[in-house]
């Protein structure tokens, strides 16, 4: 014998393929394995910066760097760099070392960030 | 690569991941039926999209990335089905497919409703499934679920008509 169809099918098949939320022990597996991932390229930037900051001409870099490397927390980073400049104008010896302090700083919140997420 | 654009890439695939998991996962136990299998898939899914990222990005030219996602787990899930089916020991049981999808607690509301629906979901060619999971578990426009199987938006327009005519019927016949 047929069946009526359901008034709103649309909506019961909505109710059929609901979404499913994934167990919390796949989340910990994949975020690990790309975790693992994201900090070999963290330390090949780190390696590379220590290098390059030798050079004034890279000064820059390591901020644009931090910039966009910690993506959503790219405003923490901003946030943060800023806190620290007026301490850090304090300790400067020169405007050079200023520069020097606050670009290290600002890499270095990138970092964190990026082994955060 | 230099490292500041790869520290970026895995930034923006960190933001990928966190944005479409629940959807590859979605997608992934709709298609295989179970959490095991689905939990696997998943995961190659993402291993897979993070070696060939740069590239999907570079390609994608602002283009929301869900659509690709979509497609690794789709190809992943037929590779597992073939892989398996040359195994003997291991036969796959069509028959697995949605049958456990649902708890005693999702079908409460309308159960007989949803569990005619569920069957005939069973009973649909695959294409016909995949735009059914893609429109109404993971919320895909036409557009995006064009992209993900390699259709023209005018066709996948019809695609998904004719699934849902077609699902209407089985239930209603049943």
């Amino acid at each position: 014998m047929n069946q009526p169809v359901p008034a709103d099918f649309e909506t019961m098949l909505r109710l059929a393929l609901h979404p499913v939320d994934p167990p919390e022990s796949l989340k910990k597996r994949v975020e690990s394995t790309l975790q693992d991932l994201t900090d070999a390229a963290v330390d090949e930037l780190e390696a590379w910066e220590i290098g390059a900051m030798s050079d004034p001409r890279n000064w820059m870099r390591p901020v644009a760097a931090a910039a966009v490397g910690a993506s959503a927390g790219t405003a923490l980073v901003i946030l943060r760099v800023r806190a620290q400049r007026k301490r850090h104008a304090a300790a400067s010896s020169d405007p050079l070392d200023l520069v020097r302090r606050t670009m290290r700083h600002a890499a270095g919140e990138a970092r964190k960030l990026a082994r955060r997420d | 690569m230099d490292p500041q654009h790869k520290a970026r890439l895995d930034a923006d695939f960190s933001d990928l991941y966190r944005a479409h998991l629940r959807d590859v996962y979605s997608y992934s136990y709709y298609r295989v039926g179970n959490h095991h299998d689905a939990e696997d898939l998943t995961e190659q899914t993402f291993l897979q999209a993070y070696r060939h990222f740069e590239r999907a990005q570079a390609e994608s030219d602002g283009r929301p990335l869900r659509p690709w996602l979509i497609r690794i787990a789709h190809n992943l899930a037929a590779n597992l089905y073939r892989d398996r089916s040359r195994r003997p020991q291991t036969p796959i049981d069509e028959g697995t497919v949605l049958s456990t999808m649902h708890t005693t607690e999702d079908l409460v509301e309308g159960r007989d409703e949803l569990a005619r629906i569920i069957e005939g979901i069973k009973q649909l060619p695959e294409e016909r499934r995949e735009a059914l999971i893609m429109r109404f578990a993971l919320g895909m426009d036409n557009r995006e679920i064009a992209r993900a199987m390699d259709k023209t938006d005018g066709a996948t327009k019809v695609l998904l008509h004719r699934a849902i005519k077609q699902l209407e019927g089985i239930v209603m016949s049943s």
